[in-house]
């Protein structure tokens, strides 16, 4: 089954992180993205620009509006995701478990709809 | 029986066919069958296998019957799965399907209310009007709540199964606290009478299950133990009208001497296993209160500590309120009360909160205080035999019902 691991956290937290933290965070997603791929389970994944770079766009009086920012302001902001295929909702639960977002963010797993 | 053999076919069934209404649809038949010709017929020797192999028929009549196109792999599989049923040994019930239904049904995915649903129809075989009556809920509400739940399951892919090693703690915490939501349903119900006591049996029986299925679990142990202890109190704990009986009022001859035996010594064995846990702690307290032959024989500074062992284990404002209670026995009201102070902030939205500190004051001779602290607690109760009680002691310390008329 594949489920789509959407990562949310606090986009000025991670902003603010010391060049030293950021060494410790990269390594830290380096390496969870190692134990995926060696899992099987990896089919994708990036981490995002921050929500200063989002457009969105929708249809507003017929007419296709462009706007800056992202979909809606929100207390945590989503910042990367994972695209997995495993066997079971578990297995994608250890997948989210085991990023280094856990203790500063939250990851929302979902199924992929299949057609 | 019919409970018990019902919850065995159905999560062989949902085992092999991978779907919980078809398993759930094709039990039901098998039963209306056996409701119908075993009077006459008489019971078949394995009451349990004649009700899976009627079921498995059923489940093949049905699949054959419906040719869908797009779920044509899917039903050939299931097809097969069935047919491949083996008499002696399948027919009977692995006890590893009950335990999968069970872990699957209380999936952490799943929202707790959906857990409780859930449970209580496939495992404990209550229709959807029952356990909708139980909840006060619409049967509507309740229907759509199963139907949400075994949507989630398949779509979102939570398996069927035992959870491994690794994960069996936790998720055994989760079953244990689905059980005990149940129970705790059925012993203070939300509405209506104080007792609603088929989900407390229902629990119970759950519960002992679940410890026949996966044995050497303490908490497990700590839970039944803990169950028993407090249904053993049942017969006592209203009275003619209805009306709650506090524990220390309550006629101790009519406990239930029997489970409280049964529930002391589950207490006594998980002691010796040394992996202690909050419903063992609380088992403990129990059975202190069921070990006292009357009230003024309880042994309350133990209790006291017992919750502060528990506090230790789940933080909570609502064990330190129940800590507070303990001591104000203990050493007296004025220590309970300086207990529940800190709690007011956190706890001012529940009845328990104000009632138990009304009784400190009352006991204090405070009854101005004693009387607004009823007061709230009745704006926030909603079962009418608490009410009643509540009603009855802010008689007692308002007898002019002056406050009771103040806007």
């Amino acid at each position: 089954m594949q489920y789509l691991l959407l990562i949310y956290g606090d986009e000025r937290a991670a902003a603010a992180m010391s060049p030293g933290e950021l060494e410790v965070s990269e390594k830290a997603w380096y390496d969870y993205d190692g134990w995926l791929r060696a899992q099987g389970w990896k089919l994708a994944g990036d981490a995002l620009q921050p929500t200063s770079t989002a457009t969105t766009v929708r249809e507003q009086g017929g007419a296709v509006l462009t706007t800056d920012g992202p979909f809606a302001e929100t207390k945590e902001q989503l910042g990367g995701y994972y695209l997995v295929d495993c066997e079971h909702l578990d297995q994608a639960i250890e997948a989210a478990s085991r990023m280094p977002i856990m203790g500063r963010g939250s990851v929302e797993i979902r199924p992929v709809r299949e057609m | 029986m019919f409970r018990r053999e019902r919850g065995r076919s159905v999560a062989t069934l949902i085992r092999v066919l991978g779907d919980f209404d078809l398993a759930e649809d094709a039990v039901q038949e098998a039963f209306l069958t056996a409701l119908a010709t075993w009077p006459e017929r008489g019971v078949p020797e394995n009451p349990g296998a004649w009700i899976t192999t009627t079921a498995r028929n059923r489940a093949i009549d049905r699949l054959r019957r419906e040719r869908r196109l797009r779920e044509k792999t899917e039903t050939l599989r299931q097809l097969a799965g069935l047919e491949a049923l083996d008499r002696d040994n399948e027919m009977t019930g692995i006890p590893d399907d009950r335990l999968c239904l069970i872990f699957t049904c209380c999936h952490p995915a799943l929202s707790p209310e959906a857990r409780v649903a859930l449970t209580l129809r496939t495992l404990g075989g209550l229709t959807t009007p029952e356990i909708a009556r139980a909840f006060l809920t619409s049967e509507a509400a309740m229907a759509q709540r199963l139907v949400r739940a075994k949507r989630k399951i398949r779509e979102a892919g939570i398996p069927y199964r035992v959870p491994p090693p690794e994960l069996l703690a936790g998720r055994l915490s989760s079953v244990l606290a689905v059980l005990y939501l149940i129970f705790n349903e059925g012993y203070v119900a939300s509405g209506g009478s104080l007792l609603r006591v088929d989900l407390c049996d229902e629990a119970i029986r759950l519960g002992r299950v679940l410890a026949d299925l996966l044995p050497g679990e303490p908490e497990t142990e700590g839970l039944l133990a803990l169950m028993l202890l407090q249904h053993s109190r049942r017969d006592a704990r209203t009275d003619g009208n209805g009306d709650l009986v506090l524990l220390e009022d309550q006629d101790r001859s009519r406990w239930d001497h029997e489970m409280i035996d049964e529930g002391l010594a589950m207490v006594d064995a998980t002691l010796g296993r040394g992996r202690p846990g909050p419903y063992q702690v609380q088992a403990a307290i129990a059975a202190l209160h069921a070990r006292a032959p009357r009230p003024e024989d309880t042994d309350w500074p133990q209790i006291a500590a017992l919750y502060g062992v528990l506090a230790a284990m789940v933080p909570s404002p609502v064990v330190e309120l129940n800590r507070a209670v303990a001591v104000a026995m203990a050493d007296g009201p004025e220590h309970g009360l300086r207990m529940l102070e800190p709690l007011a902030a956190e706890l001012g939205g529940y009845h328990l909160f104000h009632s138990a500190r009304a009784d400190l004051l009352r006991r204090l001779h405070r009854d101005g205080e004693a009387g607004e602290a009823y007061l709230r607690a009745l704006e926030l109760a909603g079962n009418p035999a608490e009410r009643r009680f509540l009603e009855r002691r802010l008689a007692e310390v308002d007898p002019s019902g002056f406050r009771a008329d103040e806007p």
